[in-house]
């Protein structure tokens, strides 16, 4: 089922046309609402008359993670808080916390493309939905929420956590579509094995899994544990939160809602668009927001756009699995390394532990050289070389087939690379030492 | 009549076979042969030693990576064309060897040699049919 066939299903021309209409609209009413925004289009040249088609986006100025910040927390707001009907703030590990305002149009919007994303998984109206997203000032759960309530769900808000509960909500309710993050899915099914329970035999048809980066091995782990077919949803609560992207059955790929949310696809250093199928950082403009409406929101997350047609019938552009974000990005011989990458290669492996450290280095005259260390794992120890030597040259090849560069890869021994409590220390890199 | 021997994963870094040794030598574990492999960047330790068991404990428990390989210790004639000869044996039955390393026996005028084979069970079978003398766990604890 698709829930707005009319903009879901519309031929590129209307498509454009509508967004062209969108972003005119947009950018008038940023100019005459907010201040931040006025002073910006000013210095940038524009004024809403300098706006009349979608390819005229480029003109415009990126907003960043940064902006929200220092506008904490009303600034960037383009209506006076009274018409704020609900409010979610983000976790802020690093400086202040960023902060969203929704306007009740704003929810329906919301609600309107979770439903879409819902369908798009292959719920039906009348299907039971168990949401174990968190509720509260994280966007998850109520995003959920709101979209299944406009599709006609059955809601089971049994937020995240308490898994034995969840377990029995499960056997006793039966829900068809399970909505929570990757790993707790996982983690429920270990729940359950270890409960005595068959989790394969769960009554969860569709999982509709998000909120962090996860791989196809992943997935394919969580469909064989709980025999159910596991799609990927995409958002941010800078954006509207859980909805701006969805898979559809034929998991190849999320359609974003590019009516409402349009995406562009930027070289992250140098700010200019790719060309379409490459990979590069995901830029989001909200075309019909009123809380908080952003123009050319650089996510960080490192995608590439398919604008073919899906054979579901939706013509949305598909933005592929997150493969990286800017805010590790290493530059190597000109081109862009992201530590995700290796990490995918090395997670995929049997027997290497999931500690490894980039080290980048220039000796005088030479090209960057990259070594790349990695545990070895007990298990995968011989007393043979060529073993040894064999597991290193497979992870080297695979490594260079990704990266597209040459590099070292050395084997050292467990819990020699430096840990932390924080985020990892991936990369080591000695050029600018 | 396999002996254990104990295999060590070494990273390139200075110092780190001294801290292997001293770890043996302080927990009362004896070395009777040793040989290193090594590459560009790693090396593996092999040594037959008297209490293997105890030793791969204390490796581990000391963040090594360490385990047990079976291998075979034959008794060569200490002179010449004493290898040779058993070489010959081995390569006239089809048995590959896949690394090997000698020590000379203290008491006796005999070399021992040690033998990683890729079949372990029948590369011993014909030595000993070939009258090649097979050293056994307790003698390596004795030696």
């Amino acid at each position: 089922m698709i829930w707005e066939k009319h903009v879901e299903c519309m031929d590129q021309e209307q498509l454009s046309k509508l967004q062209s209409q969108r972003l005119k609209e947009l950018v008038t009413y940023v100019y005459e609402n907010n201040p931040i925004y006025k002073e910006r289009l000013d210095s940038s040249g524009v004024t809403p008359d300098t706006i009349n088609d979608i390819s005229d986006i480029t003109k415009l100025p990126f907003t960043t993670k940064m902006d929200m910040r220092d506008s904490y927390p009303y600034g960037l707001f383009s209506k006076p808080q009274k018409e704020i009907a609900e409010i979610h703030v983000s976790s802020g590990t690093t400086g202040n916390p960023t902060l969203v305002g929704y306007t009740r149009k704003d929810v329906a919007l919301w609600s309107n493309v979770m439903a879409r994303a819902l369908c798009c998984a292959g719920g039906e109206p009348g299907d039971i939905i168990q949401i174990a997203y968190g509720y509260g000032l994280f966007t998850g759960g109520l995003g959920f929420h709101y979209g299944a309530l406009e599709m006609g769900l059955t809601v089971i808000p049994t937020s995240s956590g308490q898994t034995a509960r969840q377990l029995k909500i499960m056997q006793d309710f039966q829900p068809r579509i399970l909505a929570c993050t990757p790993s707790y899915a996982l983690y429920m099914a270990e729940a359950a094995k270890e409960a005595g329970l068959d989790p394969r035999e769960s009554s969860w048809e569709i999982g509709i899994f998000g909120a962090e980066p996860w791989s196809e091995s992943m997935r394919n782990e969580i469909e064989d544990s709980l025999g159910l077919i596991a799609t990927d949803v995409y958002g941010l609560s800078e954006i509207i939160g859980p909805g701006v992207s969805q898979e559809c059955t034929y998991k190849d790929g999320l359609h974003i809602f590019s009516d409402v949310f349009y995406p562009e696809i930027i070289d992250p250093e140098t700010g200019e668009q790719v060309e379409p199928g490459e990979d590069g950082e995901l830029v989001i403009t909200t075309l019909t927001k009123e809380g908080i409406p952003l123009l050319r929101y650089r996510t960080r997350d490192i995608v590439s756009v398919n604008y073919e047609k899906c054979e579901c019938g939706r013509t949305s552009p598909r933005v592929s699995k997150i493969k990286g974000r800017t805010d590790d990005m290493i530059v190597v011989r000109g081109i862009n390394v992201f530590p995700s990458q290796i990490e995918h290669v090395l997670v995929g492996m049997e027997g290497i532990g999931p500690h490894y450290q980039i080290v980048i280095d220039r000796e005088k005259h030479s090209l960057d050289k990259v070594d790349i260390l990695v545990e070895l794992d007990e298990k995968r120890f011989s007393d043979e070389i060529k073993q040894l030597h064999g597991l290193e040259t497979k992870i080297k090849k695979e490594i260079e087939s990704i990266l597209s560069i040459g590099v070292t890869v050395k084997l050292v021994e467990p819990k020699t690379i430096e840990r932390s409590m924080g985020k990892a220390k991936r990369v080591v890199d000695k050029r600018n030492a | 009549m396999k002996i254990k021997q104990i295999s060590v994963f070494l990273e390139n870094r200075k110092g780190r076979l001294f801290d292997a040794c001293s770890i043996l030598g302080q927990n009362g574990v004896n070395i009777r042969a040793c040989t290193i492999a090594e590459t560009e960047t790693f090396g593996v330790l092999r040594i037959v030693v008297d209490k293997a068991e105890q030793a791969v404990e204390v490796l581990k428990d000391n963040g090594f990576v360490a385990n047990i390989t079976s291998v075979v210790v034959a008794e060569v004639a200490d002179e010449p064309g004493g290898l040779a000869k058993i070489l010959k044996t081995l390569s006239d039955n089809d048995v590959n060897i896949e690394y090997m390393y000698g020590f000379v026996e203290k008491f006796t005028d005999k070399a021992l040699m040690v033998f990683r084979f890729e079949d372990t069970d029948r590369a011993q079978k014909i030595l000993q049919q070939n009258g090649i003398k097979i050293i056994n766990q307790e003698e390596v604890e004795g030696l």
